[in-house]
């Protein structure tokens, strides 16, 4: 048995919308979990049941091999970080971190060991007779955590906790979560809409769209296998290209070149997808690039063109390749790293 | 430096509002430190006499009424208990409701809100009649409770409690119930603090409102025991002259002075708690 165990979770609001499918899954004690999907996937749905801040429609949640469907959150042991913080504003950092033990009656002599604990372990602990207005974004974000980690739930739950913070804070903080769970092992899941972060943070990705879970797996797994068009296109950056063709027969036509002896059986309509760090240039390649527009990050660059009817090609190459606007390239897919999915559905066929 | 024009209007008005608040409060002090002849003779004083401590003393200690019994100290006394009773009863439960009407999802929430805020449109001196009936009939007549029970729904503090409680995040109710706190919890460790100065704000106001009631007391109370400031007024401070009763202007003036400073120390007291409030932005 698994230390979280979702069954079938569905969530219907009263006003008839849908927002979780009957969802299972399990994670296991320890594991850092991620749910990632766009804004409105459900995503945050599912964590607020888990926390208990929303109401289960059907199926049920098993934590630590109890049922905790009908379990009041205060009682569910577990922990959970705010998009916004939600620090008691009232509060300074110290009370911040006590009141949920407060709260369980611990006493005070606990109460101060292990909030310092906590706070040394954040380095928050010459902030501890501040109040959260005092404080910086990352901070914040620090007191947050000690909130959760003070009471040593059986687990964390962070609800998009870095969306607050500016780019360079944002990767800081990834790290530091990712450093600090390791060091607690606490089972912990992590909503973001971010795939970088749902990449670098997760043991394990559940990928979640329309309230339900396309897939689920290590992020590296998701990455080169995606099952579906969605996976495909939310995991990875810069995007994966997609290009509309033909299956017939084992050999593709898609915008004026053809693959021969695809690995699939499908016949009809289907969508070719292409990484753009899956290419490289050669003499005579399969794909003709008309440049329109060169992006240079310094180690690489991103070159976006058209081929034939489609525009905003995308090209991943290293920065040090000098490739100059209104140039022709001519491009080959390394290794048949190319996925192809039925257009119908999306769901992959290669 | 150079003063600008819009500046000196702008202090000009200010001024004159200043002038038009403070001008009658310094009269009616002047005047409390002449005799009664004087004003009576001469009008309002601006300037002070020789009679400050003589007519203190008289309004403070001498006995009035038909019985002869009752002081001003005693009606200060009980318009205190009134309006400080009226508005901590009035804060407390306008404050609760709100928080029922905001946090507890209950059917016909939003229609019972209104049904409270139409109550607005009915004030005391409208439901007078009943309420003497229901007070009496109770026999809280001539009690500190018939004084300040009628009086201690609040629809306004209902209002503004709720209005508040709205712009509170969710994020902080649903952070306080995973940190183990009930409702009741919520309400005293959170909404409380949070709310300090509003119900500062909302005790100032209230404090007044109860302490310049005058209809209530008069219709409420037969017995002298209870009188308060504001009915008292009239009735004390009388002299009997070839058979008509003539009011002991100076007295009075004392008398209006002394009744001011109860709330006075309120809005003075509870005025740095307001601001205080209002600097710490604790968001």
């Amino acid at each position: 048995m698994s230390f979280l165990e979702l069954n079938k979770v569905t969530k219907i609001y009263p006003n008839g919308t849908k927002a979780v499918h009957e969802t299972s899954m399990n994670v296991e004690n320890g594991e850092f979990m991620v749910f990632v999907g766009p804004s409105g996937c459900g995503k945050s749905t599912l964590l607020r049941m888990i926390a208990g801040l929303e109401d289960i429609t059907e199926g049920y949640i098993n934590l630590d091999g109890i049922l905790i469907n009908k379990v009041d959150p205060s009682d569910r042991d577990v922990a959970m970080v705010f998009q916004n913080y939600a620090l008691y504003p009232h509060m300074n950092v110290y009370n911040n971190l006590a009141y949920g033990l407060k709260n369980r009656g611990i006493s005070k002599e606990d109460i101060e060991k292990k909030v310092n604990e906590a706070a040394k372990l954040l380095q928050i602990s010459e902030y501890l007779q501040r109040k959260p207005s005092m404080l910086s974004g990352g901070q914040r974000q620090r007191v947050a955590m000690g909130r959760a980690i003070v009471r040593s739930p059986k687990i964390f739950l962070f609800d998009e906790p870095l969306s607050n913070l500016d780019a360079k804070l944002r990767i800081q903080m990834r790290l530091e979560i990712k450093k600090l769970q390791q060091k607690v092992g606490v089972t912990s899941i992590f909503v973001t809409h971010d795939q970088v972060e749902a990449m670098t943070l997760a043991d394990r990705l559940a990928v979640i769209n329309n309230g339900l879970i396309e897939q689920l797996g290590t992020p590296i797994e998701i990455y080169n296998n995606p099952k579906s068009m969605f996976v495909a296109g939310f995991i990875g950056s810069p995007q994966m290209n997609f290009l509309e063709g033909e299956l017939k027969n084992k050999t593709l036509t898609s915008e004026g070149f053809e693959i021969n002896n695809v690995t699939s059986d499908f016949n009809g309509p289907v969508i070719l997808g292409i990484r753009p760090e899956h290419m490289s240039q050669t003499d005579k390649g399969l794909i003709n690039l008309s440049v329109d527009l060169v992006e240079q990050l310094g180690s690489d660059n991103l070159i976006y063109g058209e081929i034939k009817n489609k525009k905003d090609f995308c090209f991943r190459c290293p920065g040090s390749q000098i490739i100059k606007k209104g140039s022709k390239l001519s491009l080959n897919i390394n290794d048949n790293n190319y996925y192809v999915f039925d257009k119908s559905n999306g769901n992959r066929v290669n | 430096m150079k003063i600008k024009f819009s500046q000196i209007l702008a202090h000009i008005v200010l001024i004159l509002g200043v002038l038009l608040m403070v001008i009658p409060i310094w009269l009616s002090f002047a005047s409390s430190t002449h005799d009664t002849v004087t004003i009576l003779k001469e009008g309002m004083q601006f300037g002070l006499g020789d009679q400050l401590t003589r007519n203190y003393n008289e309004v403070l200690n001498e006995k009035g009424g038909w019985s002869e019994e009752v002081t001003a100290a005693k009606m200060f006394i009980n318009s205190f208990i009134m309006a400080l009773g009226i508005a901590t009863l009035k804060v407390i439960i306008s404050a609760m409701s709100a928080y029922a009407l905001v946090y507890f999802r209950f059917k016909f929430a939003v229609p019972i809100f209104w049904l409270i805020f139409i109550t607005l449109l009915v004030p005391l001196e409208v439901r007078i009649f009943p309420s003497y009936k229901i007070v009496s009939d109770l026999g809280l007549t001539n009690s500190y409770t018939g004084l300040v029970l009628p009086l201690v729904a609040s629809a306004t503090a209902t209002f503004f409690f709720r209005q508040f409680y709205k712009t509170i995040p969710d994020e902080l109710l649903e952070s306080a119930k995973l940190d183990g706190a009930n409702s009741w919890r919520f309400f005293i460790d959170f909404l409380v603090p949070l709310s300090k100065t509003m119900i500062a704000a909302m005790f100032i106001f209230m404090f007044v409102y109860g302490y310049s009631q005058y209809l209530w007391p008069l219709i409420m109370t037969t017995s002298e025991e209870y009188w308060t400031v504001v009915m008292g007024m009239k009735i004390i401070f009388t002299e009997s002259y070839e058979g008509v009763a003539l009011p002991r202007t100076a007295e009075r003036f004392a008398y209006i002075i002394l009744s001011m400073i109860p709330p006075v120390l309120v809005v003075v007291f509870l005025q740095k708690w307001f601001i205080k409030g209002l600097i710490q932005t604790e968001k």
